[in-house]
């Protein structure tokens, strides 16, 4: 009986020390990959959210936010020790982030394990959006193969002939190429796959001008893209036939491209000229404090956050209620700076894709230009996979 | 494939060689002759590139770009040796290779602290920035420069090692230390000149790959290991070798790259080919460095011995 009675007094206290937590500020553990060659992915990420953070004065639905900020060095294991803290030493409400697609993987189990609630900023492998996704779980980015795929889709509008293919030898490559398929039924005049980071293309370049191609789609993120395009120009291929490209030139390759980029075209749910009042905001304020075009990662961090923040609006700024906070993130109401967006019943977005081209902006920079939208709400492909409703 | 198309891909190896070489210069003639093994060459070329790219950034010259790579990392290398890195010669060779690690981690993390995550800019200057038609395909014409430098540099090198008085004295120095001191002259200082030396040629090939590559924190590491295979290949210490060594393994790793998957091609499936021929190519120089170790333990092309 004295035992019990203690044992009361201490879970008492625990709960009621739960709920001052509660109430007095909302804890959001934010991990990406913030070091090595990639990282200015992940800083761009925690640069977004912590503008719109800054925004909404610090608060995150109405309620003071404590943001851990964890750096998981683009290794799984590194990822999972930072969740793990999160969870059992910081004893956050939510955890956002995540940078890359592998990384990602290894946190699912940890994270659903907790019954965390999650939004991504980034990753959005497939697996997550098919067989195992999660109720808990919202990408607040883009299905990985949609960047892909839109290029597809506007390869098969301009109806291209002889369309090569180029990817670094690994599964995001692999998925790039077959996202690209999976809307381009035309006949494919070469498929090339080279080393992950190997930074000397010449030779893959010789190849590719013997084969004449009429159009060229490439997969090269990070310093394999400057690489690539830049290797290209020196060569005198780009300008001769189009070149379309997923995550290669964006707002963290373009300032070491500069005019060198000038014309390649690139798939993404947002570009920086859009022209609404939430996308106008957030450029220009990002400009004003980081003085640099922001990057669509910088993007969908600062979509995260606002995401959250209409979540934890209509919960009174509670997280003690996880259904309810659920139903809010699944509904999405907030002023998104792609336009229109929903989640699906895998917790991935139905959006609609555009086509950018590098052009200078009004300012004389350059950046990237909207040229159309070949796929309007889409959804990625393996929602149907997908048991949640 | 055409025969066109096959000589153009040997030019590009030929082109990788000459790279390759500028880096494996200094490396061997640091370990030949200092018997220093140095894991943080990779980083000087990084550095030599970041030199570069600021010095594009403010003056807008390539070729100031070129001497502030090469000049700032000749008083960089003289300095480090200066500071500490001199203790390390008399050290054994596992000292060695953690200290110059710990570097390698220094540096990136530096690098990346003063200059941020984002890679920087460089462009080819006016001149070369266009592609010349070499055998009915585009050549960039800045890799012709590229070679071209190589050879002034590897000519050079050959006249100051074999024909000068500075060359006889790091020649002795590696032969016999102590009876050149013995004599009078301060194998300290030849020491540091060489080093300075090796960190100011990897510094150039830094600056000379800034209009090709990206330029970003860690991008010394993928070229140091080849750099450790060519100096392997071509035998430790010998620039003769390090020369041949480096064109050996820039035409081996580009042809490897090319041919590979089209061999493939024709033995099995495209979606076999495909997976295969990437991992196939990229171990070519290592098979490669594995021959040449098991039949001629010294290199291809070793130091004569006097």
């Amino acid at each position: 009986m004295k035992l019990n009675v203690k044992k009361l007094v201490v879970m008492m206290g625990l709960t009621v020390s739960g709920l001052t937590v509660a109430h007095a500020e909302v804890r959001i553990g934010f991990v990406a990959t913030l070091s090595g060659p990639a990282a200015a992915l992940g800083q761009d990420q925690y640069d977004g959210f912590m503008l719109a953070l800054e925004q909404l004065g610090g608060k995150l639905g109405g309620t003071e936010a404590k943001i851990f900020k964890e750096d998981d060095q683009l290794k799984p294991d590194v990822g999972v020790l930072a969740v793990r803290k999160f969870i059992e030493k910081d004893k956050v409400d939510l955890i956002t982030g995540v940078t890359f697609s592998n990384v990602m993987m290894a946190l699912a189990k940890p994270l659903s394990d907790a019954e965390m609630l999650f939004v991504s900023s980034n990753a959005g492998p497939a697996p997550l959006a098919g067989k195992q996704c999660n109720a808990n779980f919202f990408f607040a980015a883009w299905q990985n193969d949609n960047q892909a795929e839109v290029m597809g889709q506007y390869a098969t509008e301009k109806s291209f002939k002889k369309v090569y293919l180029m990817a670094p030898n690994y599964q995001s490559g692999k998925d790039q190429i077959a996202g690209f398929k999976r809307y381009y039924k035309g006949p494919v005049i070469g498929e090339c796959y080279t080393q992950l980071n190997q930074p000397d293309y010449s030779a893959e370049i010789a190849q590719l001008q013997a084969a004449a191609p009429d159009a060229i789609y490439v997969f090269y993120p990070g310093g394999m893209g400057v690489n690539f395009v830049k290797q290209m120009r020196q060569a005198g291929m780009l300008g001769k036939q189009p070149l379309l490209s997923a995550s290669t030139v964006d707002g963290t390759t373009l300032p070491a491209l500069k005019e060198t980029a000038l014309g390649v075209l690139a798939g993404s749910f947002w570009g920086p000229d859009f022209d609404n009042a939430t996308s106008r905001k957030f450029v220009d304020a990002f400009q004003q404090k980081y003085k640099r075009i922001p990057s669509q990662y910088a993007a969908q961090a600062y979509d995260s956050a606002n995401l959250i923040d209409s979540a934890l609006r209509k919960t009174g700024g509670k997280t003690t209620d996880k259904a309810a906070v659920r139903a809010a993130l699944r509904a999405a109401d907030f002023s998104s700076l792609r336009g229109k967006m929903k989640f699906g019943n895998n917790g991935f977005p139905i959006q609609d894709m555009h086509v950018f081209e590098v052009a200078k902006n009004t300012a004389g920079d350059v950046s990237l230009k909207t040229l159309s939208t070949p796929l309007k709400g889409l959804q990625d492909a393996y929602a149907t996979e997908c048991p949640l409703k | 494939m055409t025969l066109n198309l096959l000589l153009t891909q040997v030019l590009n190896g030929v082109q990788f060689g000459i790279l390759l070489f500028l880096m494996a210069a200094g490396l061997t003639l640091v370990f030949g002759i200092m018997s220093f093994i140095n894991l943080a060459h990779g980083s000087l070329y990084m550095l030599g590139a970041y030199f570069a790219a600021v010095a594009y950034g403010w003056t807008g010259s390539f070729w100031l770009a070129m001497a502030a790579a090469f000049f700032g990392l000749f008083a960089l290398g003289a300095l480090a040796d200066a500071l500490g890195l001199s203790i390390l010669h008399r050290r054994d060779h596992l000292d060695q290779v953690l200290a110059t690690f710990g570097i390698v981690l220094f540096c990136n993390e530096l690098v990346r602290v003063v200059w941020g995550n984002a890679p920087l800019f460089m462009d080819a200057p006016p001149l070369l920035a266009d592609s010349i038609e070499v055998l009915g395909l585009n050549y960039p014409a800045y890799r012709f420069a590229i070679i071209g430098a190589g050879l002034v540099v590897a000519l050079g090198l050959y006249l100051l090692i074999e024909r000068t008085r500075i060359g006889m004295l790091i020649r002795a120095g590696a032969s016999n230390r102590s009876m050149v001191s013995a004599l009078g002259v301060n194998i300290g200082w030849i020491n540091r000149f060489v080093f300075a030396l090796g960190a100011a040629l990897a510094g150039l090939a830094g600056a000379m790959v800034g209009p090709i590559l990206s330029i970003q924190p860690g991008m010394g590491e993928p070229i140091l290991i080849l750099t450790l295979v060519v100096i392997v290949i071509g035998g430790i210490g010998s620039i003769r070798g390090a020369f041949l060594g480096a064109l050996v393994v820039g035409v081996v790793d580009t042809l490897g790259r090319v041919l590979m998957p089209s061999l493939l091609n024709q033995l099995f499936s495209p979606s076999v080919a495909n997976a295969a021929g990437p991992a196939m190519a990229s171990i070519g120089v290592y098979l490669l460095m594995i021959i040449v170790l098991a039949f001629k333990p010294d290199g291809l092309f070793p130091v004569r011995q006097r």
